[in-house]
């Protein structure tokens, strides 16, 4: 039973990113200088007449993703700095993943809790989950993200709504990565007090899609396209959008969907904060192995070219990154990043007793982070969020 | 020499009225220069706000500085009496062990603010907090849905301060550059209006010029530019205008030398106050030309056939 497309896939099956990624792969030196300057130009707020205030179209990204523009990687980074500091300034705000549950319905071939695999399975009741988060604020956090598998008895909407409702007093900002949900649900938590939901597309190719997501709730490549409409419709303030890197053949036709999925959101539900992340696989209990590899510089100008075709994004990173790339990054596009995590259920209070979703690289305490941010002259904000719903209600 | 022109230490600062100003002692005379007849304006030319008089016509912002500590740097170096804080930044589980309260310096006034306030109800909810957690009753009204541009909710923005102003707190709203906005913000009872010069963050000046010139002459209560002030000279171009304050946030906080930009703002911030004092001169168009005594000044002066009037006839 497949979802009928919704807002974006309609929009999306008008671009043809085939031919966009196309250009990408095509694109001359010439091209790039071009984009380059006028990027420049803009962040210089000397756009030309006609220019709509300067901003990349999606053809401008294909050229700042392409090869060509790998040469230009140094220049491309120093204007995305300028521009996440003019928009974000020196301040990177910080975030802990809290996994709650590994139980799965979903068979996705590149996922360690995939159904089926035989790994420790464990869902944390909401008491463990609240020990957990407090665990987490003890060492700084105020925005967490209640990360699970898609088991829709063991996770449902009522054992979520019952854990927001617990965290809400003491944690800041919270939000969601989970299976996608009905309005309804959406609407429910939020009451509750959910800030954010992240559903990563993984891939905007649909035949790559449909290969990779084998069974399961996550196999509908529609429903979960549109579960941000359904989200953002029923209140969800922050929405966060990402692509598995080396899930796809062609990595830059992901970014470029994502990229266009972004700003369709931002223009669509122009009351939310959009998020993008471009996680790359890592080893995990799958064995899967990566279907192309994106190395460092093309990575470091993937989160460059987004930041100038979308400079209000928030980009997030997560410790899956080995440290030195995250260093390297926060100085230029990345904007918010976890840091010191778990990817097993109860793994902050008890570590090694339920299978992890993947190995982590950079492993580095928040403190250590946060004084690593310091050294690099950024503020770790730990709080950026106020509550949303009445103490009393 | 910036340090004679640092307009007040913080301490300092405010005073309830009726407060008669007076001139700092010795801040004159004693080198006659014009950098010191400029620290004594200040004492003369007091910045009021419900009642309340502050030395300063610089105010400034606490976000996006590399660390607590050089934003409480920058604040000192601005000589600035009142500092905005993002409550949604404001961590009281912190307090005393780093959270951004704890770094602003004691004596300036806190301005908390309702950023990332989505609507009315949002930001009366925000700003109740605000006002249990610090004590003060002034607040910094922000209603920014847009998360691209920041650009204020004009209609969310007027329902707020009704119910802020009807709550008891001393509303200073965030607004767009609308001479119609900012009287019905007036009449709704705000302490002052503060419409944007550009986005925030933008660092692209005084691109609502025109309308804030509109604004200055209409409203009863003061002015305060506030959003997209890049540069000094553009604090000083809004001061020349006849604002009666500027707020300053980005340009300061991500220079790379935050304590330096700090005090270009205070000075130019207080460069275009004297202007304004003294009575700018109209520019005149590309070729306009003006003689400095009156081309027919020679009528009148001679007797006879040729006066306009003629009675003697």
């Amino acid at each position: 039973m497949a979802s009928p497309p919704g807002l974006f896939a309609r929009e999306l099956a008008g671009l043809d990113i085939p031919a966009l990624a196309l250009a990408s792969a095509q694109a001359g030196p010439e091209q790039v200088d071009a984009v380059l300057r006028r990027a420049a130009a803009a962040g210089r707020g000397a756009t030309a007449r006609g220019d709509a205030g300067g901003r990349l179209g999606l053809e401008d990204l294909a050229v700042l993703l392409s090869p060509a523009a790998t040469g230009r990687l140094e220049e491309l980074a120093q204007l995305a700095q300028a521009t996440t500091l003019r928009r974000f300034g020196r301040a990177v705000r910080l975030f802990a993943p809290l996994y709650v549950s590994n139980a799965c319905l979903s068979s996705c071939t590149y996922c360690g809790f995939a159904k089926g695999l035989a790994v420790v399975r464990r869902t944390l009741t909401a008491e463990e989950a609240a020990a957990e988060a407090q665990l987490l604020v003890d060492r700084g956090f105020r925005h967490l993200l209640l990360v699970s598998g898609e088991h829709r008895v063991e996770v449902s909407a009522d054992y979520l709504v019952e854990i927001v409702e617990r965290l809400r007093p003491f944690v800041s900002s919270i939000s969601i990565e989970t299976q996608t949900w009905s309005d309804d649900t959406y609407a429910r938590l939020v009451a509750a007090g959910l800030e954010g939901a992240i559903h990563y597309q993984e891939t905007y190719d649909r035949e790559r899609y449909a290969q990779v997501h084998v069974a399961g709730w996550k196999r509908d490549y529609d429903r979960r396209l549109a579960s941000f409409e359904t989200a953002a419709g029923a209140g969800v303030r922050r929405l966060g959008l990402g692509v598995l890197l080396g899930l796809a053949p062609d990595w830059r036709a992901d970014v470029l969907a994502m990229a266009a999925h972004a700003a369709f959101l931002a223009r669509r539900f122009w009351r939310t904060e959009v998020s993008v992340a471009l996680p790359r696989i890592k080893p995990s209990a799958s064995g899967f192995p990566p279907t192309v590899v994106v190395g460092d510089a093309e990575f470091v100008q993937a989160h460059a070219a987004l930041r100038l075709f979308e400079p209000d994004a928030v980009i997030s990173l997560s410790t899956r990154e080995p440290a030195a790339l995250r260093d390297g990054l926060v100085r230029i596009a990345v904007t918010t990043m976890s840091a010191g995590s778990s990817t097993e259920p109860g793994g902050y209070g008890r570590p090694g007793t339920a299978q992890e979703q993947f190995s982590i690289s950079d492993e580095r305490s928040p403190a250590d982070i946060a004084a690593m941010l310091v050294a690099a002259g950024y503020e770790p904000v730990w709080k950026d969020a106020f509550p949303l719903v009445d103490a009393a209600g | 020499m910036t340090q004679q022109v640092t307009p007040a230490r913080p301490q300092e600062a405010t005073r309830e009225e009726p407060a008669t100003p007076g001139r700092p002692g010795g801040a004159t005379g004693a080198t006659g220069s014009a950098l010191a007849a400029a620290a004594a304006l200040v004492g003369e030319d007091p910045f009021r706000v419900a009642g309340t008089t502050y030395l300063s016509r610089l105010l400034v912002g606490t976000g996006k500085f590399a660390s607590h500590q050089v934003m409480r740097d920058a604040l000192i170096a601005s000589g600035a009496d009142i500092v905005t804080v993002a409550l949604r930044r404001v961590d009281l589980s912190r307090a005393g062990e780093g959270d951004v309260l704890d770094f602003v310096p004691a004596g300036m006034t806190l301005l908390p603010n309702t950023s990332g306030a989505l609507d009315a109800a949002e930001a009366l909810r925000l700003a109740r907090l605000g006002r249990a957690a610090t004590g003060t009753g002034l607040v910094k009204l922000e209603v920014t849905p847009d998360p691209r541009t920041l650009a204020p909710d004009p209609i969310e923005t007027l329902r707020a301060a009704e119910l802020m102003v009807a709550d008891g707190f001393t509303v200073l709203p965030y607004c767009s550059a609308d001479p119609v906005l900012a009287r019905r913000l007036e009449e709704a009872g705000c302490a002052t209006v503060m419409p944007l010069g550009s986005w925030i963050g933008s660092n692209r000046g005084l691109r609502t010029r025109d309308a804030i010139e509109a604004i200055v002459e209409t409203a009863g209560i003061p002015v305060v530019v506030d959003a997209g002030l890049g540069a000094p000279s553009d604090a000083a171009e809004a001061m020349e205008i006849g604002a009666d304050a500027v707020l300053v946030n980005t340009a300061i906080a991500i220079s790379a030398d935050p304590v330096a930009m700090a005090r270009a703002f205070a000075l130019a911030t207080l460069a275009g106050r004297l202007a304004r004092l003294a009575g700018r001169a109209r520019a005149g168009g590309a070729t306009e030309a003006s003689a400095s005594s009156p081309l027919t000044g020679f009528l009148g002066s001679t007797s006879g056939s040729g006066a306009p009037s003629g009675g003697a006839v």
